[in-house]
């Protein structure tokens, strides 16, 4: 019997994922399709170009807002959180 | 079957530039029923007008004519905002603040003779700086606020004032379409030649910015003006952290300065999309597009050091232009005596926006033959002799 896969958390959720996956693709398989809102609308975002152009898919990663989680490589020790807005509301 | 495409009947005025003074030229000039056609070898706001803040100040300005054009421009900005609008004008104002006590002085003492000249200038203590922009650094010295500068997103405030004059004046825009020479008749200006065919006018206004002394040399004059380069930092998108402009005092003897080494001074400010703009830098080093890292390094710890909070933001992308800079340091604004049926509006340096509304009312009076609302001699085309 194989191990378990390692998996990163996503506000408290434990995300499986495949060694060299992204933090998006792991959050996908794991059926979570959207992880921001939008600043303006607050409508929900997730992957769209999957290749780090369209800066859709931004996510806080370890405390740091406006990462694309399609380029993020998951690790065992990420710390994942879903974005609101411009992921900054705490400065102000 | 074939086409015959209808033939336009000659514009009275070829406007060389469709920057935001070009954009505020033909503007103005429909406005006052002239048929206007604005050429420019790349798209609208290609040039200067798409590489700087957006800034309509007159706290950066000490008193002379320079200023008292700058406060026609911040009234006919606002008029042009409550007509027109879509261009992100905010009447934000300016606070610039002293790190120093000497610095402080040379700011209460600039602000002495602007209040002369009309600006509203109120010195801000260092304790009540907080409340006007409650994340600025807490040592500084003191600081000064001016309620009338404001600010406007320049490509979006060139393309309406195009769009408007199109559409309501007649006028007409050929983008990608570059002069290559001017249509004489003696010595008159009578037109322009493009690439795209000639192009005959009664006359010619030369607001191509930077590249505004290539133009003059068609006509065979000089006007020396000079590229120089700035850089502006875009941050992410933030909630609104910065409320005005805030620059550095030092920011005013950077603009007056000429020297042409590198000179750089914080200037910070939000925008409607988040994101925060971070300048200035200033130096002469011809057309080079490089980006050195240093520079924009040094310009992002200077905006750290007034907002401290900016060190948890990051700066997403980066910028560059070239000021059309004049040697006295004022615009090149009017007829040319040297070339009649030309007139010049070009070489704002940094203030290319903040003069623009201004610059197209009087270029637009002047070529209607009417007085104009200031005093045009200290911008004669002919001063540098």
């Amino acid at each position: 019997m194989s191990p378990p896969p390692p998996t990163f958390d996503f506000d408290g959720q434990a995300i499986p994922f495949r060694p060299g996956q992204s933090v998006g693709a792991a959050l996908l398989a794991a059926g979570i399709r959207s992880w921001r809102t939008t600043r303006v609308g607050g409508r929900p975002r997730g992957m769209f170009c999957g290749i780090g152009v369209c800066f859709d898919c931004l996510v806080i990663v370890d405390g740091q807002p406006n990462q694309r989680a399609c380029l993020v490589p998951a690790r065992a020790e990420t710390d994942v959180r879903r974005q609101e807005g411009s992921g900054h509301g705490n400065l102000s | 079957m074939c086409h015959i495409a209808p033939v336009p009947a000659a514009p009275d005025v070829v406007v060389i530039g469709a920057g935001v003074v070009g954009a505020a030229c033909a503007w103005h000039a429909a406005r006052a029923g002239l048929r206007v056609t604005v050429v420019d070898r790349g798209p609208v706001a290609s040039g200067t007008t798409g590489a700087g803040e957006g800034n309509i100040l007159v706290s950066d300005k000490p008193a002379g004519p320079e200023l008292e054009l700058a406060l026609l421009s911040a009234r006919l900005w606002s008029d042009l905002a409550a007509e027109l609008g879509g261009f992100e004008h905010h009447d934000k104002g300016g606070l610039v603040v002293a790190a120093s006590e000497s610095a402080h002085q040379n700011l209460l003492d600039t602000g002495l003779g602007q209040q002369a000249a009309g600006v509203t200038a109120t010195p801000v203590a260092p304790d009540d700086l907080p409340g006007y922009e409650p994340h600025l650094a807490g040592d500084l010295a003191g600081g000064m606020y001016y309620p009338q500068d404001a600010q406007v997103q320049p490509m979006l405030a060139a393309a309406r004032m195009l769009a408007d004059a199109r559409g309501h004046g007649g006028a007409e825009l050929r983008t990608g379409v570059q002069v290559t020479g001017l249509l004489r008749d003696g010595e008159r200006v009578v037109g322009v030649d493009t690439t795209s065919g000639s192009i005959p006018a009664a006359a010619v206004v030369n607001a191509a910015g930077t590249w505004g002394g290539q133009v003059a040399e068609l006509a065979g004059v000089h006007l020396p003006v000079l590229p120089r380069r700035g850089f502006v930092l875009v941050t992410e998108p933030v909630p609104v952290l910065v409320r005005h402009k805030v620059y550095a005092a030092e920011y005013v003897s950077d603009v007056a300065s000429a020297d042409a080494g590198l000179h750089t001074s914080p200037v910070v400010e939000g925008t409607d999309a988040g994101p925060i703009l971070i300048g200035s830098s200033r130096e002469r080093v011809g057309f080079d597009r490089s980006m050195p890292a240093e520079i924009l390094r040094t310009l992002a710890a200077a905006a750290v050091r007034l907002f401290p909070v900016l060190a948890r933001v990051n700066v997403i992308r980066a910028y560059r232009g070239f000021r059309p800079y004049c040697p006295d340091h004022l615009p090149v604004i009017g007829p040319d005596p040297r070339a009649p049926g030309l007139w010049h509006a070009c070489g704002h340096e940094g203030a290319g926006v903040c003069l623009a509304a201004a610059t197209g009312h009087v270029i637009a009076a002047s070529l209607a033959g009417r007085s104009t609302e200031v005093d045009l001699v200290p911008f004669r085309p002919e001063r540098f002799g």
